[in-house]
């Protein structure tokens, strides 16, 4: 993995560049000795570390606006950071240039019930907004699995999604509106409390926009009612394709569920040894299906589901009783990751997205592969919506083993796009993904991308090295244009 | 506005659409995009040289209702696609109004069009709005270069979201030419309940009560007594709608809950099915403010605000989106239209008449606007002035 050439004379000026940010942002919003950036390092991609010039912590938009105006006139580059959840790589900071912490920003500035919303700020966890409003019956909807600690800017920036997005979508169909900074500090709103806004859809491209377009300094979420009830089926089955089966029914009977998640064997194993949830050990396959709304719909579909896992010849069938045992279905899933944590030194959480159709083909395709790279593999995996999260099994103390593990996970994505899917269902592309996006991409294709990045940021500063594979200076791309349907880069497959 | 004069275009594949628009952009013509054509009267006149028509990519490309994804040329009609849907079982959850009645046209409403307009009806508010259900596309942007962005799965972060982009930018960007959307099941039954004769502010107040009730509305629309009157419905009283979809026991337990959370503004009455489902399309098509002279407005502003947009402005009035979207038959100054919208926390579209129709932008937002507009269509060949300054 390749970060952009570190610029040295930038690097020189990091004592004078510090000054002047402490100017900005006093007291003690600037850190710039080498202990006090430690922590700062790495996102949740924790193979891939380096060291920022200085860390800037503003408290307040003008000081944000002030910082980013600042680094744009000396060409100074940002990486905007939440909680550092990110699974690719997003908030990897750059040795020549700034990490901008929003963790300061951590208040909840409005609840607004007659119109279903609230008003945050970046820094406030994605939890934090559920627990402001659950008393009055209210809940915001995407739930990535590290929301205790994740930041809805974060969350803005990834377009996090969760276990719940079958049914009720990723950040991107929960928002209402934000405020950005861009790279040359001037303030832009986008959206608002209404349910369209005037122009195009900006926020819409910011969402999911990896912190490439501007920093994300307040937030207005959507919030949904609470359901009535929620119940929780396990269903084993004694094959991979008998549960993706029972999947395809049960969406074909037109139940959307609120979630929809499957594990292998591997993961089954993994999970009950850790956290004892009462999975089932005689299958090979485990459908955790999540029904909610009024106690009448719950009781009717939850049948329905089970006479359409019966079908499929599934060999456990049970329908939580209670809140504590839906709890319990669901915590051998949510602890998946850790309890993989324990069977081996290391694993990486790869996140493509595939057509259902095309998963017993694609999961004895990831086993083949596994045995191939000498690598073991266990799949969580969100059945709803056909987003993968194969976890590959390796040992960084192992040489060769950190290698293997990444050409093995590139092996994966590229079977993914190969059978009709993406390479990110929902962690981003950042630097892990970055070099496979013309798996995706024609040159064309991202051309137009980096063109709205222009548009936004016109020197590159903010969050260069990120989810495009080469960096293509905004003049140079303005002069790509076509001539009689001489379309660029003709020699290029296209997808 | 509709220079019939100009000559038109129909393309049959993708890569005569890359000719037409390199084309254009090498010899200095613009274009106007249409899908059926039905929504040329909104916006500001729209004076090129030549007529780009999508209706000859009309194709679905591939449908496999147990994924929820649809792929199909951006030519192809609304009233096709949800025939072939239906069939399925399954439906648009976006619910795209037509409008072609509206706005007094002929063609027929095209998938393409719906998403370049960002059109959304009344179950927007629970299922969301067409951005939301657009997970891919085709197009070719104003250079004349056919790109691809987002995917044919319902779960993709992979690249920026240009789908969200496009929708909404009325053809300003990118010509549509093959798309990609999220299907959902059909409801197996629905209900509506009616309260009769509120005000405009106590029916904003009960739609704020049934949509914060856990029940699952998926239509909140209020027609006072002045757009009750009116054909279709024809009713002595204002009349306050709330739709519940889904499984019958649920349908019926929630309809019940609801009742009651909703006593405190009169006894409910419900609509079987059938009458449920009429209902809720003359709502979806602005039936009420068919064939009238009037300027129309199309108002957004922060749900419970709605009420609010009736009393600040004089004319008739219908409430859908649980207030949220305001249909005004109003001959107001345009400008004080706009002002007291923008007060209000919303924005104002002129569906129907003289003035400008799409609210201007201002400050940093206007300059990165145009910057958004300049990165696809540098030499403004497609659909010139269409959303004003952009």
């Amino acid at each position: 993995m390749k970060m952009p050439l570190p610029d040295a004379a930038l690097i020189a000026r990091k004592a004078e560049i510090v000054r002047a940010l402490q100017r900005l942002v006093p007291g003690e919003g600037v850190i710039g000795d080498p202990a006090g950036l430690v922590p700062f390092q790495s996102d949740g991609l924790s193979a891939y570390r380096q060291t920022p010039l200085a860390v800037v912590l503003p408290e307040t938009v003008e000081q944000v606006s002030a910082v980013l105006a600042w680094c744009q006139a000396n060409g100074v580059k940002v990486v905007p950071r939440g909680a550092g959840t990110s699974l690719s790589g997003g908030a990897l900071p750059l040795t020549d240039g700034i990490v901008l912490g929003m963790a300061k920003f951590n208040r909840v500035l409005e609840i607004d019930y007659p119109n279903r919303c609230a008003v945050v700020q970046p820094g406030v966890t994605n939890l934090a907004i559920t627990a402001a409003v659950e008393a009055d019956g209210f809940y915001y909807a995407p739930d990535p699995s590290s929301q205790i600690a994740c930041t809805i800017g974060g969350n803005v920036a990834e377009n996090s999604g969760g276990v719940h997005c079958l049914k009720y979508g990723l950040t991107t169909n929960n928002l209402l509106g934000c405020e950005i900074v861009l790279m040359s500090g001037e303030v832009v709103r986008l959206g608002g409390k209404g349910l369209d806004a005037a122009g195009y859809d900006l926020l819409g491209v910011v969402t999911g926009s990896e912190g490439l377009l501007g920093v994300v300094t307040e937030v207005t979420v959507r919030l949904l009612t609470k359901p009535q009830t929620a119940r929780a089926m396990l269903l084993g089955f004694p094959s991979v394709e008998a549960a993706g089966g029972a999947v395809g029914d049960i969406i074909a009977a037109g139940v959307i569920p609120a979630g929809m998640e499957m594990m292998d064997r591997p993961a089954i194993e993994a999970a009950e040894a850790f956290v004892h949830a009462g999975y089932p050990m005689d299958c090979e396959a485990l459908l955790i299906v999540e029904l909610d709304g009024p106690e009448a719909e719950c009781a009717e579909l939850s049948a329905h589901v089970a006479d359409l896992a019966r079908a499929r010849g599934a060999t456990t069938i049970r329908t939580s009783a209670s809140e504590a045992e839906r709890l319990t279905f669901w915590a051998g899933r949510k602890a998946a990751f850790p309890a993989v944590g324990r069977i081996s030194p290391d694993y990486y959480c790869m996140d493509g997205t595939i057509p259902r159709r095309q998963l017993p083909y694609v999961l004895s395709a990831i086993t083949q592969m596994g045995l191939e790279y000498g690598l073991g593999v266990a799949n969580v995996f969100h059945a709803g919506d056909g987003n993968l999260h194969p976890l590959i099994l390796y040992d960084a103390d192992q040489p060769g083993q950190l290698e293997a593990a990444e050409a093995f996970g590139a092996d994966i994505l590229k079977l993914c796009v190969k059978v009709g899917g993406v390479l990110t269902g929902e962690h981003g592309v950042g630097v892990e993904k970055r070099d496979l996006m013309g798996e995706m991409f024609s040159e064309t294709d991202l051309a137009a991308q980096q063109r709205v990045k222009c548009a936004f940021d016109p020197d590159l500063l903010l969050n260069p090295g990120k989810v495009f594979p080469r960096l293509h200076r905004c003049a140079e791309l303005g002069r790509v244009h076509v001539h009689r349907g001489a379309v660029a880069f003709p020699d290029l497959p296209r997808f | 506005m509709l220079d019939l004069a100009a000559k038109t275009e129909t393309p049959k594949t993708a890569d005569e659409v890359v000719e037409i628009v390199a084309d254009a952009g090498a010899t200095g013509r613009t274009l106007e995009i249409v899908g059926g054509g039905t929504k040329r009267g909104v916006g500001d006149g729209v004076a090129a040289d030549v007529v780009l028509s999508l209706a000859g990519l009309a194709k679905v490309i591939d449908y496999a209702p147990e994924e929820l994804v649809l792929t199909a040329q951006a030519g192809v009609t609304l009233a096709a696609l949800e025939k072939l849907v239906a069939a399925q079982g399954q439906m648009l959850p976006f619910e795209p109004p037509h409008l072609a009645k509206l706005l007094g046209a002929k063609g027929k409403p095209t998938l393409g069009g719906a998403l370049a307009a960002n059109l959304s009806g009344p179950r927007r508010i629970r299922a969301g709005a067409a951005r939301d259900h657009f997970l891919g596309l085709e197009a070719v942007t104003g250079r004349g270069e056919l790109i691809k962005a987002g995917g044919k799965v319902v779960k993709n972060v992979t690249g920026y979201d240009l789908s969200k982009l496009i929708a909404g930018s009325w053809g300003t960007l990118a010509v549509l030419t093959e798309v990609t959307i999220k299907v959902l099941p059909a409801a197996r039954t629905e209900t509506t309940l009616l309260l009769f004769g509120l005000s405009d502010t106590q029916a904003n107040a009960a739609m704020v009560a049934a949509m914060n009730a856990p029940v699952e509305v998926s239509g909140a629309a209020h027609l006072p007594q002045a757009a009750a009157a009116r054909p279709p419905l024809k009713g002595q009283m204002a009349v306050t709608a709330l739709r519940l979809e889904g499984f019958a026991a649920s349908v019926a337990a929630r309809a019940d809950h609801l009742a009651e959370a909703l006593l405190g503004f009169g006894r409910a009455e419900r609509l079987d099915a059938d009458h449920s489902r009429q209902f809720w399309a003359q709502v979806r098509e602005v039936e009420a403010f068919h064939k009238d002279p009037l300027p129309l407005w199309r108002i957004s502003v922060p749900p419970a605000a709605g009420a609010r947009v009736g009393e600040a402005l004089a004319g008739d009035t219908l409430y859908d989106w649980g207030g949220g979207l305001v249909w005004l038959l109003s001959e107001g100054d345009p400008l004080q239209v706009r002002a007291k919208v923008k007060a209000l926390g919303g924005h104002a579209t002129l569906y129907r008449g003289d003035a400008s129709a799409f609210e201007p932008l201002e400050g940093p937002l206007a300059d990165l606007t145009a910057r958004v507009k300049a990165a696809f269509d540098p030499k403004g060949v497609l659909n010139p002035g269409r959303m004003g300054g952009a």
